[in-house]
């Protein structure tokens, strides 16, 4: 209700002492699609669902390669998603030019949190409106890491984010203690599985997700098409064989979330300007 | 009075010499693996030769610290070049590259004299030979180095194609096998160490085709 009067901007407090703009700010990650990320002890597996504003456009590419070992699957606002992606990219070059050794995950995700903090204290300035699934290995092993608008970060074992995450998440809780020790393909096959959650009654098919992976030995790369297909048909099988998921949403509910999917995924359906690497 | 002179110079030169044969569908680029300071040696198993792309290699002789301060730059351009375009860099835009990297310090130089070969993005083999401030042009072969003034003369008579003012045209690219460019080259430098007290140890002879690059030693004078 009293939320008008001190949501203006961001370096405005409300008597209960929150930034409604930063709050905001999350409320776009929520409506982008969705994105998830799991790991095991050597190997982070990121997937995000694949939104094209029409059948015409192609569809807006949520998962970027950082550096061989870092890799970055985004929510929300894509073109901020891509800027970021950029300053990344450019941290793990300057910091490998000069200490000849890869940055590690831990410190990068800082130097993103801390660049998102500045956007909450600059009144000239807003938050960045896209979150961010960081994957990456280093020394320790496998870790995956989530980013806010709002400065924060975290690090998970799985997580989801964006529309109809909370189906994905349900799921990954479930199986979550187990990834510890899960092999590679069997991750691969999670991280599927979960974005089919997201997905309610839609087909899964290999053209509307994307699935990353990154591991020991085996540098970022996003798995192409025609592997994804592969493993989703293997389990489609197994899945008509166990019987389907009990799915209580209605059609309508289903309809209004991808349109607001579709809209929050600013940035138009032309990405020719700055094209990830995914090799 | 006469103006202060400083004692000491921010360069030096580490010997060696560099050479690069383009053919039809390959590139040798070779060069001796011997570092040396004034009349010693470093050491006699220095590689001058730096992969910067899938089809894309560089060796250069000169100042070896300037030399790899040029390729750690090349390198992480390169690595920007890749998230921009989604693709490795072609041998001619990294040529343009190095000689932008070169001429940016114009007024305090890469003491770097290179050589850059590779295939084109038609698959024929290019080389690219540089002065130390960017100055290029695309050629079938070249030599840069302390061995240079040695090794260019016998290249020259084996290889010079005929002058481009006679008709008709003929191409830059010369008309080598792979196993006699590599045999020339095996030639040129020892040659070069019989005189050249800075080339000698080894030769690292890379080669760049339609299959990948490969890598060949050889053992030379020693003295």
């Amino acid at each position: 209700m009293f939320r008008n009067q001190y949501d203006t901007d961001v370096t405005t407090w409300s008597p209960a002492g929150r930034l409604f703009q930063v709050e905001y700010a999350m409320e776009a990650v929520k409506q982008g699609s969705a994105a998830i990320g799991l790991r095991s002890k050597t190997h982070v597996v990121l997937g995000c669902v694949n939104k094209a504003n029409s059948e015409l456009s192609s569809h807006q590419k949520k998962i970027f390669k950082v550096d061989d070992h870092i890799g970055v699957a985004i929510a929300g606002l894509t073109a901020d998603g891509r800027v970021l992606s950029r300053y990344m990219r450019n941290e793990c070059i300057n910091y490998n030019f000069t200490y000849e050794s890869p940055l590690p995950v831990g410190r990068l995700v800082v130097q993103l949190a801390d660049k998102a903090q500045v956007c909450t204290q600059r009144s000239w300035k807003r938050p960045y409106g896209v979150g961010l699934l960081v994957a990456g290995l280093d020394e320790s092993g496998a870790h995956l890491y989530y980013n806010c608008p709002s400065g924060n970060y975290f690090e998970y074992q799985a997580f989801a984010i964006g529309s109809r995450s909370q189906a994905a998440k349900t799921y990954l809780e479930r199986r979550f203690e187990n990834f510890t020790d899960s092999s590679r393909d069997d991750l691969v096959k999670d991280a599927i599985t979960a974005i089919r959650e997201t997905l309610q009654g839609e087909t899964l098919k290999s053209s509307i997700c994307t699935i990353a992976v990154v591991g020991v030995g085996e540098p970022f790369h996003i798995l192409d098409q025609g592997t994804v297909q592969q493993i989703i048909d293997t389990f489609e099988i197994a899945a008509e064989q166990e019987g389907p998921a009990a799915e209580p949403d209605a059609a309508t509910g289903q309809d209004t979330a991808v349109e607001q999917g579709a809209a929050a995924d600013q940035g138009g359906s032309t990405d020719e300007g700055v094209a990830p690497m995914d090799i | 009075m006469t103006k202060q002179q400083a004692n000491w110079s921010p360069y030096d030169n580490n010997g060696g010499s560099c050479v690069a044969i383009a053919g039809a569908d390959y590139c040798v680029i070779a060069a001796d693996t011997r570092m040396s300071t004034g009349y010693n040696i470093l050491t006699r198993e220095y590689s001058k030769i730096c992969k910067l792309a899938d089809k894309c290699v560089m060796a250069s002789s000169g100042f070896q610290a300037d030399v790899k301060a040029l390729q750690k730059q090349l390198a992480a351009r390169h690595l920007i070049y890749q998230h921009q375009h989604n693709k490795q860099m072609s041998c001619p835009a990294m040529a343009q590259l190095l000689s932008n990297t070169l001429y940016y310090k114009r007024f305090f130089p890469y003491y770097s004299f290179n050589v850059l070969g590779g295939l084109d993005n038609e698959g024929k083999g290019c080389v690219f030979t540089y002065d130390a401030v960017g100055s290029y042009e695309k050629v079938g072969y070249s030599s840069q180095g302390s061995g240079s003034t040695l090794i260019t003369p016998f290249l020259d008579n084996q290889l010079k194609s005929p002058s481009p003012l006679l008709l008709p045209a003929q191409d830059a690219v010369t008309p080598l096998g792979e196993a006699e460019a590599i045999d020339l080259i095996k030639t040129v430098f020892a040659s070069a160490s019989e005189r050249d007290i800075y080339t000698g140890d080894k030769i690292e002879i890379v080669v760049v085709n339609a299959d990948g690059i490969r890598r060949e030693y050889m053992e030379l004078r020693k003295d």
